[in-house]
């Protein structure tokens, strides 16, 4: 184990891309994760390795699809307003099924929004973020050592499956330092016969494409693709459970609304509320394993998000809805405070009994 | 289990966040929890900034600081905007060369050090916010002594060696004032 | 004995272009290029959105297929991820120089060290005859049908001017195939364009004056005509710039 430092979440995950043999990083400018770029700008050249700022947010993650079909490990970083930039490529780089990492370290919007942290980018992660039939692993950290660790998992998950990954992160997780511990990371091994590396005239060309006209090809390629999702809903699906072995009601959040939570939980464990918390740590797949089991014990849920209720719907689907599942949120960068928590778990114990 | 809340608050370039990572490293530097997140914005210079740091000997939960155990007030509209969210028996301390009004709360221990003006007086320009900090130290033991040259050799950089003696300086200054 | 063989750097899917298209010509010299310097076995082509989207078919190398006007931009990625491929896009002039623009003249900016092939035929054909950012002063196309109106859409984006005026892009060429002289001089170019990258060089684009028969309404060789009397008039053939040539010189 390597010594802890501080470091903010932003540098600790372009350090932890480093060591997780990341050598190639494209981007962009903006707020709140400019200081990715900026730490990749520093270490990049150092080590043999390429930072290049693009013209633009959509230049940026077509480079990294670039990297990506050479098979090398590439990452893009950005925040919300320039996710949406670069939802297009990451449309053609699932179609193209290309490995690669995506941090969104998400503010505020819709729109220009704001610079604040935020988590209304929940949806627009886990439902694809681009045209067409696809799914991207999202991985939510809530600490700045899970911002370095979830990078290397990220990128050998995208590898193993063949699927862009994000880190889906937002600006307090950027912003803030911890102390962490960064070690080298090997990176799983993984077929990359596909890769466009030249056909040195010795095997037929490889082609990286997203085009199939004929409907019942783009149909299979599609289907096949699911049938690949579905193993990784069976087989990744990650969560943090917070004091639910006895736990009565369950509070159910992730990234910096899980750490408030954690609080408020204490708090109303103090006062001999019996709550735990769920925290997802992928978002897609999303855990629904733990809070279907969570289903059958605790009287009522309660999603905690930094947005206007985006993960509500995927904790209502993963119980079938088969207990009352309320909302305590803030958006536009706002943060509920740990007795906006408590309260609202206050409220849901009034209810359910 | 103990638990410090800190909130350092004042102008872009007091050297806030400066001041908070120092306490953070004082912490770890005792293999204690810490966090440190800084209010951000699009003003570098002059807009308002302020810093939570939490030194926890359990694990950190929120990162945010909202009702501190320790307010660090570098300017009038810091004081006005947190004096109301310090825990009733918090530690709140003022930089009196910038804010003339006192605290109006009862139920706080109040601290008036005049951090610019020492600042100014000692050739210590720029350091206001370490001279407060020795206070802080001083009264309130947030970290001990001994951990305060290791985690300025953790914050100050090598290419600004020459500042680690003036921080020093500083930090004995404040801790060596007496209302 | 001459024997006529097809190039070894094209694969035998037969193209899809439409009679009297110069597509294939432009494939041909390109192909020709590659084989001539030996590179196919190093080569990594990216297509583009257009008429010339399935040239992941047609060329017998390593392939990836771009968003519209991105090719640059993955080319780039391509390149930077292990310079010692030769790497090469094949773009329409709807997205080279209306979506793609961006991308175009920033990795010419760069010096990006790839090769550009810019077919400029002054209409988009694939999605059946709108107008281009090419498209000639008055030219009647689907979503111009009184003509281009310079008063209110503007005037054509001449490429290889505007790329010349970057202290960052290399070889600059305007060539046409609407004759044996003009294709000669094209396949030049072409294989210049390739040997500049694998000489290190820096960013190279060749803008080929192109024919689209069927969206410009005319015969095969009424097209070739129309070209040589109205686009070549607008368009000038030659060499743009040359950095290359002057740092030879020095």
């Amino acid at each position: 184990m390597a010594d802890k430092i501080l470091m903010k979440g932003n540098e600790a995950l372009a350090e932890a891309a480093i060591m997780a043999g990341c050598r190639h990083y494209f981007g962009y400018p903006i707020t709140p994760q400019t200081e990715v770029a900026a730490y990749m700008a520093k270490r990049m050249p150092k080590i043999g390795g390429v930072f290049l700022q693009a013209e633009s947010e959509i230049a940026a993650i077509n480079m990294v699809i670039g990297a990506a079909a050479a098979g090398k490990r590439a990452m893009t970083s950005s925040s919300s307003p320039g996710i949406s930039l670069k939802s297009e490529g990451i449309s053609y780089m699932a179609g193209c099924d290309l490995p690669a990492l995506i941090v969104n370290v998400q503010r505020g919007g819709p729109g220009l929004g704001g610079i604040q942290p935020s988590q209304s980018d929940y949806f627009q992660a886990t439902c694809g973020g681009g045209h067409g039939d696809f799914h991207l692993l999202v991985l939510a950290p809530s600490s700045v050592q899970e911002m370095a660790d979830l990078v290397a998992k990220g990128f050998d998950l995208a590898e193993k499956y063949r699927m862009p990954c994000m880190l889906l992160a937002d600006g307090t997780m950027g912003q803030m330092m911890e102390p962490v511990s960064l070690t080298e990371t090997k990176p799983e091994a993984h077929d990359k016969s596909w890769a466009l590396t030249g056909t040195k005239g010795e095997r037929r060309p490889n082609i990286i494409n997203s085009l199939a006209l004929q409907p019942q090809e783009l149909e299979k390629w599609n289907e096949d693709r699911f049938a690949r999702y579905a193993v990784v809903q069976e087989n990744e699906q990650m969560a943090e459970c917070y004091m639910m072995d006895d736990a009565e009601y369950c509070v159910v959040a992730f990234g910096i609304a899980a750490r408030v939570s954690q609080n408020a939980v204490d708090a109303a464990r103090a006062k001999g509320i019996k709550v735990g918390m769920i925290r997802p740590i992928t978002l897609w797949p999303f855990p629904e394993k733990v809070l279907k089991a969570a289903a059958d014990k605790c009287k009522a849920f309660l999603s905690v998000e930094l947005n206007m209720g985006q993960m509500i719907k995927d904790v209502k689907l993963a119980i079938d809805c088969k207990k009352p599942v309320g909302l305590c949120c803030r958006t536009g960068g706002m943060i509920p405070s740990p007795e906006e928590v408590l309260a609202a778990i206050e409220k849901m114990q009034k209810e359910g009994n | 289990m103990n638990t410090t809340e800190v909130l350092i608050a004042g102008f872009g370039g007091q050297g806030i966040l400066f001041a908070g990572k120092f306490l953070a490293y004082a912490a770890l530097l005792q293999n204690r929890n810490v966090s440190w997140l800084p209010s951000y914005g699009p003003e570098m210079r002059g807009g308002t900034a302020n810093c939570s740091i939490i030194l926890s000997d359990a694990q950190v939960g929120s990162p945010i600081v909202s009702r501190p155990d320790i307010l660090i007030a570098m300017n009038l509209p810091s004081l006005d905007k947190y004096e109301q969210e310090a825990k009733p028996g918090a530690s709140i301390f003022v930089d009196s060369s910038l804010i003339s009004r006192k605290v109006e709360r009862t139920d706080v221990n109040v601290y008036y050090v005049p951090a610019t003006q020492l600042s100014t007086d000692n050739g210590l320009e720029t350091l206001a916010n370490m001279i407060l900090l020795g206070h802080v130290i001083e009264k309130t033991g947030v970290i001990p002594e001994e951990m305060i040259r290791p985690a300025l050799e953790k914050v100050v950089s090598a290419r600004h060696a020459w500042l680690l003696e003036k921080n020093i300086e500083a930090l004995s200054l404040g801790k060596n004032y007496k209302e | 004995m001459i024997v006529f063989d097809k190039p070894k750097a094209l694969t035998d899917a037969p193209l899809h272009y439409c009679p009297g298209c110069t597509h294939g010509i432009i494939h041909r010299l390109v192909a020709e290029a590659i084989d001539s310097l030996g590179i196919a076995g190093d080569t990594i082509g990216v297509a583009s959105v257009g008429c010339s989207v399935f040239t992941y078919n047609y060329f017998n190398v390593d392939m990836v297929q771009a968003a519209h006007g991105r090719a640059p931009a993955v080319a780039t990625g391509v390149k930077r991820a292990d310079p010692s491929k030769i790497v090469f896009t094949y773009q329409g002039d709807g997205d080279l120089a209306s979506i793609g623009m961006a991308e175009t003249v920033h990795s010419a900016a760069r010096g990006e060290n790839i090769t550009v092939i810019f077919v400029n035929n002054a209409i988009y054909g694939m999605t059946g005859g709108q107008m281009a950012p090419t498209s000639l002063p008055g030219q009647v196309t689907q979503t111009s049908p009184y003509g281009r109106d310079t008063n209110t859409v503007g005037f054509p984006v001449k490429v290889c001017e505007l790329l010349s005026t970057l202290d960052g892009a290399g070889y600059i060429e305007r060539v046409a195939v609407n004759n044996v002289k003009n294709v000669k001089a094209a396949k030049k170019a072409i294989e210049k364009a390739f040997r500049n990258q694998v000489e290190g060089k820096g960013f190279s684009l060749i803008e080929v004056v192109s024919t689209c028969p069927t969206n410009w309404g005319k015969t095969p060789q009424g097209a070739l005509e129309w070209l040589e009397e109205n686009m070549l008039p607008y368009y000038p053939l030659g060499v743009y710039k040359d950095k290359f040539a002057k740092e030879e010189a020095k």
